[in-house]
């Protein structure tokens, strides 16, 4: 790490240390901005210093969020709804630490003295204090460990949900640095001036990364100790082709990456070209494109890529955005702008998906010890009818308007399908007895993305109008392995010859059934896979809209014919090693510039 | 009025210590006084009107502390403090020691 002393002499900039760190490539593009690094109050805070110019105003934050702090707690004791007793001795011994002078002198000291952040400082204070406790033989004295991580959580989000609102309202080019984004966080940023991310945790298909490729900015992501070791507003590359992040560039690299950034953007017009190009293989078989989106706003994009329709539209945003639940108005007007975007073309709408690592804001969902099996998606949708019936009445009056279809999210069993479609026969009975118009022959469709489900497959098709696979979580639930975990994210692969053969079991029943089954996962936005989903003979595609062209441009190069034969290999392989390394290099001698 | 040190060793006698609560009790009663207040449990001595110093202390039922009392109101500090942690016990359940509760 850089010594704060040595910016403050304004070396010439190919003097300063440049560092390069290496992390996962989630989403193309080369951004060069300052950073803006947020920190979590549910995160182990990075070690950071400030400038000696800007220790009073960091000693003031501290000062600041004890204030803001004990303000809140006072607000609770004096508060009516505030339970007697033991709760309000919990605050106001927690009042007391934040009046202490004794702990916020200790704070400031090593803000004013190590130039240390005001977030820093406070973490490693409270922590020490917690650690004392916690090394206490009494059990009752020791457990008060707790008390001290709460006030440490308190004070922190005070620091950082100032520094958060910075950036929901930032108005210059930055490139965000963080732990890991939540669902929220994002939902909030301001496009126009991220330039692109940088994390330290996530995969692939970690939610920064989705977020990113949807809205086309460039990101890194798995770079582990990225916020450790980045001064506040530094400059930074962030290469989303080949997974590098670099701090404090040296001129000769800025040049280089300016020349890059340039060569990005002529390649990626080159690609726009093929917009208006059927998505056709060389032996002439058709292959529908569609667009993942999640924002209505993003219907455009997709439309621009040349998509075909919305093969997925998320719809949690309207449940993260505000503080209120949907009404069926919010959900009405959503479906209707992309309606009005796409007309005619087919738009799949999949019914609220939140639980395990998204939650809403109102914080509805109790904690569980195991969130990706615990009451998620469709699971919660059918023990809260009432949200899950605002919305179902919003797309069935939406369905009048153009090829509406639904999607119900996370079926892990016959039971859940019927119950899911008797709920929406209740519905569209209620928008009878209102005299209020509806499709009732929408196409009703379930993802496929639970291994049960897709073991099931031959007999959920007597019940679905389509399939779509929806293979991150399909992934992750196969080979228990969670995609966000830095620390095991290199087992999960879609390559796995146990995700292979059950995609290969899931569409050759849905052909059986006459029924269709597309991927709407990530693994269609992978240039690598598509050779081998062709020839398992998956047809339909549904991927962010910035991949859309590039894909295209790779259905168009391969014939469906030595497609199967690349499949009929993989399937006799048997390490998730061995196919990686062959679908790789079959799909690079296709397509080398794509790599 | 004149500063005048008063000191006193107390037990901590209330079942489950010196923990959150009672700290708080103790800090505030000893800043209703002018008085510095000291508190040492033989290892190390801390500010009796702090409550981070009074929970780090993480005095444990049966611990002796020495409370030591400088300023104008020493006395009276000193009374109120002993009383506090040895007749109210902080408003909590006696102790029991393992040798008593045997016999």
């Amino acid at each position: 790490m850089k010594s704060p002393g040595s910016r403050k002499r304004k070396l010439p900039s190919e003097y300063l240390k440049m560092e390069i760190k290496k992390g996962i490539a989630v989403s193309p593009g080369i951004a060069i901005a300052r950073s803006l690094v947020i920190d979590s109050e549910d995160y182990r805070i990075p070690k950071r210093s400030v400038l000696p110019s800007a220790k009073i105003s960091e000693v003031k934050r501290v000062r600041d969020a004890f204030k803001k702090a004990v303000k809140e707690l006072e607000k609770f004791s004096s508060g009516e709804e505030i339970a007697e007793g033991n709760i309000k001795d919990i605050f106001a011994v927690h009042q007391r630490f934040l009046k202490d002078k004794n702990l916020r002198k200790k704070i400031t000291d090593l803000v004013y003295n190590e130039l240390l952040t005001a977030e820093y400082a406070v973490s490693i204070t409270l922590r020490d204090i917690a650690n004392h406790f916690a090394s206490v033989q009494d059990k009752y004295i020791s457990e008060r460990a707790a008390d001290i991580y709460d006030i440490e959580k308190r004070l922190l989000r005070h620091l950082v949900g100032g520094k958060r609102d910075d950036a929901e309202h930032i108005n210059r080019e930055v490139v965000i640095v963080a732990h890991e984004l939540s669902p929220t966080q994002t939902a909030s940023f301001d496009r126009k001036f991220i330039k692109g991310l940088a994390t330290d945790a996530g995969g692939r298909t970690s939610h920064t990364a989705i977020v990113a490729r949807s809205l086309g900015i460039p990101a890194v992501v798995g770079l582990e100790d990225v916020t450790g070791n980045i001064a506040p507003t530094a400059t930074v590359i962030v290469d989303g082709n080949r997974g590098v992040v670099i701090i404090d560039p040296d001129e000769p690299t800025l040049k280089e990456y300016r020349q890059h950034a340039i060569e990005f953007e002529r390649l990626e017009r080159e690609l726009d070209t093929l917009r208006d190009m059927d998505a056709v293989t060389r032996d002439g078989v058709a292959i529908e494109l569609y667009g993942n989106i999640e924002f209505p706003y993003e219907a455009e994009m997709v439309l621009d890529k040349g998509g075909q329709g919305i093969g997925l539209y998320r719809t949690e945003f309207l449940y993260l955005y505000s503080q209120t639940e949907p009404t069926e108005e919010d959900h009405y007007k959503a479906y209707s702008e992309v309606i009005r975007i796409f007309g005619n073309r087919p738009i799949i709408i999949r019914t609220m998906d939140l639980g395990a690592d998204k939650f809403t804001q109102s914080k509805r969902f109790t904690q569980e010890r195991n969130p990706f099996l615990g009451l998620r998606s469709i699971r919660f949708c059918l023990q809260n009818l009432v949200l899950f019936k605002t919305q179902l009445r919003a797309i069935l009056r939406a369905s009048v308007d153009g090829d509406v279809r639904i999607m119900f999210p996370l079926i892990s069993s016959l039971h859940e399908v019927r119950q899911a479609k008797m709920i929406l026969h209740d519905v569209m009975e209620d928008l009878d007895e209102d005299g209020i118009k509806y499709n009732p022959n929408m196409p009703v469709g379930i993802m496929i993305e639970t291994p049960s489900a897709a073991l099931t497959a031959s007999i959920l098709a007597g019940e679905s109008d389509f399939f779509s696979i929806g293979t991150n979580d399909l992934i992750q639930y196969t080979l228990a392995v969670d995609r966000g975990n830095e620390r095991v994210s290199t087992l999960y692969s879609g390559a796995d010859p146990a995700v292979v053969n059950l995609l290969r079991s899931v569409i050759h029943d849905a052909n059986k059934a006459k029924i269709s089954a597309s991927i709407c996962g990530e693994m269609a936005s992978e240039p690598e896979y598509i050779m081998l989903l062709l020839g398992l003979g998956f047809r339909i595609f549904s991927l962010a809209p910035p991949m859309i062209p590039e894909i295209k441009k790779l259905v168009r190069s391969v014939t469906v014919e030595s497609c199967n034969i690349i499949a009929r290999k993989a399937l006799s392989m048997n390490s998730e090693r061995e196919i990686v390394n062959y679908i790789r290099s079959a799909a690079m001698k296709v397509l080398p510039e794509v790599f | 009025m004149a500063d005048t040190v008063s000191q006193s060793e107390v037990e901590i006698r209330n079942a489950n210590g010196l923990h959150m609560r009672p700290a708080m009790q103790f800090v505030d009663t000893a800043s209703r006084f002018t008085s510095e207040i000291k508190v040492s449990n033989g290892k190390t001595e801390v500010n009796g009107k702090s409550i981070m110093h009074m929970a780090m202390l993480a005095a444990a039922a049966g611990t002796k502390l020495t409370i030591t009392a400088k300023g104008p109101d020493s006395q009276q500090a000193i009374e109120a403090l002993k009383d506090l942690v040895e007749v109210r016990l902080f408003d909590e359940v006696a102790w029991q020691p393992k040798e008593k509760a045997a016999e």
